[in-house]
């Protein structure tokens, strides 16, 4: 008798149930699967929106001042005359902009500072963390607040702002992973072969660290949305920008006679965030096996 | 034990000093990293004499080092002194002061309603894990979370304010209102409902979420299958030995996110144009009056630092398990 051909199972194998398939998992959370199919749904309208809406969103007179919403226009008017449904998928492409910018340097800067916090520990972890502390102590939002004052309205100046807050969040975690991850085999058998320190680091743990870095940043980018509606409501929202948190401060004068200014500007805030908030619980469920069940 | 707590106590509080300084310091550095002449943002944006930036210039020594002009900065504010504003010809101190009870009365009023109601709610969708009613709880917590506060303050201001009628739409007080006694009392009570209940949404889904959180957790302990095994009764298991357990993190955590509560509050008293602390950042920014946007973030942030100082006290206070060090 040969050899069994590479492949087949040999003689007294036992074949193992198969694991159930990522997908599966994610898709046991119902809601989870809603919110990502919403998510979808927005990304699409956001990224294809130049090409569906009716009216140039800037446009003034575009129709009658503060009509209700209608055939023509979906969403209606504003004071101006501008169209709302056009408006709000313009600010849903900017919100979507500033909030996975934000968190993509946001996750940046904590995956640098936590990995070489809970790598080499000791001094740089002692320092690496007390200015973590002092980032979360300080009220965040007051602190973007100031930066985006003083330094101008700018879309990027926002970005960064909003990131700068969102680091320590990060950093903690992925210093956790580092921390107990640091001193498994597969990371001397790296350094025994030769691999230089920020190979190991960035090679050789940090894919492993990386389930709950995915989870929370996918929280963050949901957090800077709000951030920036709120920073925008507040009258720091850049100007040269279509932005839900402007479209939300300009309606406040106007809600009264016209509810669909504030109604629909504020619903895709909220659509998309609660997306987010529910796809992040989802992969929750699927990264990390121990916290599933909800 | 006793003379332990003490040293706890005090250098807890020394820890606080450094961070409160590290304020100011930010300020200061924001002020001159910031494009432009450090007058401008000193002087709030406004068109001024000559003869007044000058002053400004000698008073905050900008012609001299930096260092130096840091050391001066410290010690006016060391002494509260955060400035003054021209355009509405305040010290800064002052007008905060001013603006503080409204906020302290609507931060007060909703941290009582929300903690009432989300550590109820929570200990009861504990004890009922993905029974309907927690489910529904859940989701309503988790959309809660998920909606810019204003926009519910401006919701809830279109239905029951502008439609109904049921509500004034802004402010503190009427004009007509009495001016003591109950009457003045109904009428601040009656402007506050919308406010608060705004803010009470925004605290009470953090509060639910963790209460929730630790109570299934405390459930699943040893001891509470031990009390459930001698026979003491469920309400019993839960409230006594259950909740109070649950709740020392629940309170941790309300003190440790005073900051973030801080900024709901500006927020919703922009809507509501409640006269507090919030209403005046927003007035501050709008007019680029800087010197009261400086004197708010030292404020708040020191209000903040003091906060989890009172928070970790209290908890090596009720909790017989903190070992000090």
């Amino acid at each position: 008798m040969s050899a069994p051909a590479p492949g087949t199972p040999a003689a007294g194998w036992v074949e193992e149930p198969p694991r159930p398939s990522l997908w599966r998992i994610f898709a046991l959370n119902r809601m989870s699967v809603l919110g990502l199919a919403v998510l979808g749904c927005l990304l699409v309208l956001a990224v294809f929106g130049d090409a569906i809406v009716p009216f140039d969103p800037e446009k003034i007179r575009a129709g009658p001042r503060m009509a209700s919403p209608g055939a023509v226009h979906l969403m209606g008017t504003d004071d101006l005359g501008r169209d709302v449904f056009s408006r709000v998928l313009a600010g849903l492409r900017i919100s979507l902009i500033v909030g996975l910018s934000a968190a993509a340097v946001s996750t940046g800067i904590g995956i640098v500072v936590g990995s070489f916090a809970g790598y080499f520990g000791r001094l740089i972890d002692d320092l690496l963390m007390r200015l973590t502390e002092v980032f979360l102590v300080i009220p965040r939002f007051f602190l973007a607040i100031m930066l985006v004052a003083f330094f101008g309205a700018h879309i990027v100046n926002i970005i960064l702002a909003i990131a700068l807050l969102s680091w320590p969040e990060i950093a903690r975690i992925v210093r956790a992973e580092f921390l107990s991850l640091r001193t498994r085999q597969f990371v001397d058998a790296a350094r025994i072969a030769g691999c230089g320190v920020l190979v190991l680091m960035f090679v050789e743990i940090l894919p492993n660290a990386l389930a709950p870095v995915v989870v929370a940043g996918t929280l963050q980018v949901g957090q800077a949305m709000l951030l920036e509606a709120g920073l925008s409501y507040l009258g720091l929202g850049d100007p040269s920008q279509v932005s839900l948190g402007i479209m939300l401060q300009q309606a406040q004068q106007i809600m009264r006679s016209a509810w669909w200014t504030t109604a629909f500007p504020g619903l895709v805030i909220f659509l998309a965030v609660l997306s987010l908030n529910l796809v992040g619980d989802g992969l929750n469920d699927v990264l990390s096996p121990r916290s599933r069940g909800r | 034990m006793q003379s332990r707590f003490l040293t706890y106590l005090f250098r807890r509080v020394l820890q606080a000093v450094p961070l409160l300084l590290l304020v100011v310091v930010i300020t200061f550095l924001l002020v001159h990293a910031a494009p432009g002449d450090p007058v401008d943002v000193l002087s709030g944006q406004m068109e001024t004499a000559p003869e007044y930036r000058e002053q400004l210039r000698r008073e905050f020594g900008l012609d001299r080092p930096l260092y130096v002009q840091l050391g001066r900065y410290v010690a006016k504010v060391t002494s509260l002194d955060l400035g003054y504003s021209l355009r509405y010809r305040v010290d800064v101190f002052d007008l905060i002061m001013s603006r503080l009870p409204a906020t302290l009365l609507l931060m007060g009023t909703s941290l009582v309603l929300s903690s009432a109601i989300g550590i109820l709610l929570g200990a009861f969708a504990a004890r009922h894990p993905y029974s309907a009613a927690d489910n529904a709880a859940t989701l309503v917590a988790l959309a809660g979370y998920s909606m810019p506060v204003f926009w519910l303050g401006q919701l809830l201001l279109l239905l029951f304010a502008l439609n109904l009628g049921w509500f004034p739409t802004q402010g503190m007080a009427s004009l007509r209102a009495p001016a003591e006694g109950w009457g003045r009392a109904f009428d601040i009570a009656h402007h506050l409902a919308l406010p608060a209940l705004t803010y009470s949404v925004y605290n009470l889904t953090l509060i639910f979420r963790l209460t929730r959180a630790r109570m299934q957790e405390t459930l699943a302990e040893d001891y509470i299958t031990t009390a459930r095994a001698k026979g003491v009764s469920e309400g019993a298991v839960v409230f006594r030995h259950a909740l109070r357990n649950a709740l020392l993190p629940v309170v941790t955590v309300i003190g440790l996110t005073f900051g973030f509560m801080l900024a709901g509050s500006v927020l919703t008293e922009t809507v509501f144009a409640w006269p507090g602390l919030g209403r005046l950042m927003y007035e501050a920014i709008m007019a680029r009056d800087y010197p009261i946007l400086m004197g708010l973030f030292i404020f708040i942030s020191s209000l903040v630092i003091v906060a989890n100082v009172i928070t970790d006290v209290i908890y090596a206070l009720i909790d017989p398990r903190v070992v000090y060090k």
